[in-house]
């Protein structure tokens, strides 16, 4: 089998992109998913994707896009990687363009671009208020021909357990449990891809789906993969509250010209609409001329925060208005139909004739596996030929999409995500396929790790399934997820942190006693989320150690002396570059995790103050 | 095939559905009718060959609810009404903003997302069964395999040359843009097909879904150069030929795609290319 195969695991945009590659160089590709490929979490993603193609004769280029990106992510991203990305963003939308994703188009028939956040250039393509989704049909679609030539074998409804690894470290291929029968088996593969996603449910309740676990992840990492950055959270400023998860209203909607707003006077009980100009308080505008409503996400979420902490949230509570009334109707549903229709179907009012009440939430998780890049010195960008593109520090294991922590650095600028999937992906693919045919065809048979790997899930889910204790699994995972929002989120404070470490240790104690309620043979879930819940509350100790180890605030990593005396700069701790231009790594011990810290990249833009 | 399916094309705007299916048409008329909990009945299954049964639960009522949210608080005290002891309920659900496909079930016997279905629109009991016209694998969990198979059957993809860069792509008139965009929204939930009477144990139709797929594709500057495969995958068995023309599939789509407009375009599509054949132009 050896150099024959490969696995990706995650049909999402990065997953599938890898598989598109690899097909295309005659590698086969074995395809796990927990869920039908074209339901992962990329159809979440509504406003676009970002690449300085440049056609509002603004003079955009790669390099501003690449300035944009870093600056944004307060100067901890690995600089060579983002300037790779950002230079092949316009031929990204290209591919995308020739796929047949449905980008909306301008009056002569090319792409249309709209503003994002973070920058002042018109760079994001967008398919309506659903290019996520687009561009995951779009990759679906392509993955689904090779499908049919016979290269791609998917596994849908097979969940990752874990790695199979060799006497020497080597990847040499993943364990599986099928959903449905319950089977657990090893798969053999030249080279594994996780490409799993975020991490959002140890959140609770986020802007994610209810897939998105980083149970993945989790468990690359107790098997040896670094976790990088960990602590760098995006709390998305716009999302609607419900009692099952944090639904997203797109960056796109303050794109496209939504203002935010509350009322000047605290506790004012008129309807929105009648309230006139000068007594409404547009926060972000007045503090923000230059940017104004597109500030990066990390301010505009903590500006949010603070207003509605000083008892200016709209009706006394934790929401502020998202305003696109005074926008044309039919603008509306051309550029934005997707995200209103949620809105709408959700809360029941129509954000054409109401503004919309908002709060932030969860969203995004800049860290997660460390991968390696090959730098080019001379073009400081990438030499995309190389097999260390999108590896971990585990030989034979690579990883992309959301689930890596490149490109972000400490906030990932809106419209930035489609874009770094696509592009780990475009890189990872050609990088397994020459690692599989260059090393992994060269390395011995690893038979017997097969057996082993296999039988090591098969005893440890024969014990979940022997689980009597008094506790619900969903109940500790909820706890997990208030506390984790509570105190690893927009403000952080290190007593705070601390005491999120104690009770994550506590939940990991009382996980010993779930009792399983489905003690079914076929289909159990719930078998499969207790695997899991134990797979978050160990990444969640990584976040919250990563956290409270950094003293100091960078992009979505903001920590304050004193909680009761917020969102303030005197009360905020200072960037420090000196201490923690670093990115921090996580290696998994049985005490908890292990954190040390690495250079960054920062060769090619000199780090400055970031002040919007 | 005859002229009929000429009469299929009708476009239906976002609020023109039928009050049925309308997600939420059903508000509670008496705001003081709120009720203190919520009755719930499920038509559960334990394996594809094993027989369903109804299990009924009480959920504490909170304002704005769906029908998802019920179902997570079932999974915190897995508990029937009659105090027996029970499991989780399965079912396929994802991103909960209607955009996956995952949930779809039948609600008071409407086929519809389960995200979007508001508790405080639905009539109590509310009761959840599995979709009808796929296998039940589990609970309220079926497999909608055939709907992907669906897709390669009629080839929904253009055919790139590959991924290395050759520029943009084809020019397009945003007009054109905007119709194809409804098309290329399907989220293959399987609505379409679950209240097709043509969908059943005795036939092999492609459903509409599949065939709006086509449409899209064919209509795609690049898609178009492979236009005739497509249509001749609709004129085969299992094809165009079996719709019935009953045009639930349009009033069942969560995404308001225009079905019925697509089967009649490929219908004339598909006459034509029929007629061309046989002219042997």
């Amino acid at each position: 089998m050896n150099g024959e195969r490969i696995v990706i695991v995650g049909g999402g945009l990065a997953g599938l992109m890898t598989a598109v590659r690899a097909a295309e160089m005659g590698m086969g590709v074995d395809l796990f998913s927990i869920v039908p490929v074209k339901r992962s979490h990329s159809v979440c993603a509504q406003g676009g994707i970002n690449g300085a193609v440049n056609t509002k004769g603004e003079g955009d280029s790669p390099d501003i896009h690449f300035d944009d990106t870093i600056y944004g992510g307060d100067f901890l991203a690995d600089q060579a990687p983002v300037k790779a990305m950002c230079y092949a963003a316009p031929g990204i939308i290209n591919l995308l363009d020739r796929m047949g994703v449905m980008f909306n188009r301008t009056p002569e028939g090319l792409l249309d671009f709209r503003r994002f956040g973070g920058t002042k250039h018109h760079r994001t393509a967008y398919a309506g208020a659903t290019t996520g989704q687009q561009l995951l049909y779009a990759l679906d679609e392509q993955v689904r021909r090779h499908e049919v030539a016979g290269l791609v074998r998917k596994y849908e409804y097979w969940e990752f357990l874990g790695l199979v690894r060799d006497a020497d470290g080597n990847c040499r291929g993943i364990v599986g449990l099928d959903w449905y029968s319950m089977k657990i088996e090893a798969f053999p593969a030249a080279a594994v891809m996780l490409a799993t996603g975020g991490p959002g449910i140890v959140f609770g309740r986020s802007t994610n789906s209810v897939i998105n676990t980083g149970t993945a992840a989790s468990v690359a990492y107790q098997e040896g993969a670094w976790y990088a950055n960990g602590e760098f959270i995006q709390v998305h400023p716009t999302a609607i509250p419900g009692s099952d998860k944090l639904r997203l209203m797109s960056e796109s909607a303050r794109g496209e010209g939504g203002r935010m707003w509350v009322p000047r006077t605290q506790g004012d009980k008129r309807d929105p609409r009648s309230i006139p100009e000068n007594e409404r308080w547009y926060f972000l505008e007045e503090k923000y001329p230059s940017l104004g409503n597109l500030v990066p996400r990390d301010i505009a979420t903590r500006e949010i925060f603070q207003v509605c902490l000083t008892g200016y949230g709209v009706d006394g509570k934790r929401q502020v208005y998202l305003d696109l009334t005074h926008i044309p109707k039919k603008e509306l549903d051309v550029k934005l139909g997707g995200i209103l229709e949620i809105y709408e179907k959700f809360v029941g009012d129509d954000p054409r004739e109401v503004p919309m009440k908002v709060f932030p939430g969860m969203h995004y998780s800049m860290g997660g596996l460390w991968v390696d890049f090959a730098k080019d010195e001379k073009s400081g960008m990438l030499d995309e030929t190389s097999m260390r593109n999108q590896a971990t520090n585990v030989p034979g294991l690579y990883a992309g999409g959301e689930v890596d922590y490149s490109i972000h650095g400490a906030n990932r600028l809106g419209a930035n995500s489609l874009v770094s999937c696509l592009y780990g992906g475009k890189i990872g693919g050609p990088a397994m396929v020459r690692y599989s045919r260059e090393k992994a065809s060269k390395l011995p048979a690893a038979g017997a790790a097969f057996a082993a790997a296999k039988k090591r899930w098969e005893d440890e889910f024969r014990t979940i399934a022997g689980m009597s204790g008094p506790e619900n699994p969903h109940v500790l995972a909820e706890e997990m997820g208030d506390w984790m929002t509570d105190n690893v989120t927009v403000v952080r404070e290190n007593g705070k942190l601390a005491a999120t470490e104690e009770k994550l240790r506590e939940l990991s104690d009382r996980w010993n006693r779930i009792g399983l309620t489905d003690k079914s043979a076929y289909g159990n879930r719930e078998l499969s989320f207790i695997n899991q819940l134990r797979n978050m509350l160990v990444i969640a100790r990584v976040m919250t150690r990563g956290a409270l180890l950094r003293d100091e605030s960078r992009g979505a990593h903001y920590k304050v002396r004193d909680l009761s005396k917020g969102v303030t700069e005197e009360n905020a701790l200072p960037r420090d570059d000196a201490n923690f231009l670093k990115t921090t790594i996580a290696e998994h011990t049985p005490d908890g995790p292990k954190i040390s810290y690495r250079a960054v990249d920062t060769s090619l833009i000199k780090p400055r103050p970031r002040k919007y | 095939m005859t002229v009929r399916r000429e009469a299929l094309g009708v476009r239906r705007s976002r609020r023109d559905m039928a009050p049925g299916n309308s997600p939420n048409a059903l508000r509670l008329t008496n705001a003081t009718a709120m009720p203190e909990r919520i009755e719930l009945h499920v038509k559960r299954q334990d394996s594809p060959t094993s027989n369903p049964y109804w299990e009924e639960y009480e959920i504490p009522y909170q304002p704005r609810q769906n029908v998802i949210s019920v179902l997570m608080q079932i999974d915190k005290n897995p508990k029937t009404r009659q105090g027996k002891a029970t499991s989780p309920v399965v079912y396929d659900r994802a991103c909960l903003e209607e955009v996956c496909g995952s949930c779809a079930m039948r609600i008071n016997g409407v086929s519809r997302m389960a995200c979007t279905a508001l508790i405080d629109s639905l009539e109590q009991p509310i009761k959840l069964e599995p979709l009808g016209k796929f296998p039940v694998l589990r609970d309220l969990a079926v497999d909608r395999q055939q709907m992907f198979d669906a897709l390669k059957r009629v080839k929904a993809w253009v055919p790139i040359d590959g991924t290395y860069d050759l520029g943009p792509g084809p020019r397009m008139p945003e007009h054109e843009r905007e119709i194809a965009y409804h098309y290329s929204q399907c989220i293959t939930c399987g609505n379409c097909q679950d209240v097709c009477p043509q969908v059943n144990d005795r036939s092999n139709f492609i459903g509409a879904a599949s065939i709006a797929q086509a449409r899209l594709f064919n209509t795609h500057p690049t898609g178009a150069m492979n236009a005739a495969e497509r249509l001749e995958a609709l004129m085969a068995d299992g094809g165009l030929d079996d719709c019935g023309n009953a045009q639930n599939c349009v009033r069942a789509c969560p995404k308001s795609i225009p079905l019925t407009t697509a089967i009649a375009e490929m219908y004339r599509a598909c006459t034509l290319h029929g007629l061309k054949k046989l002219l042997g132009t």
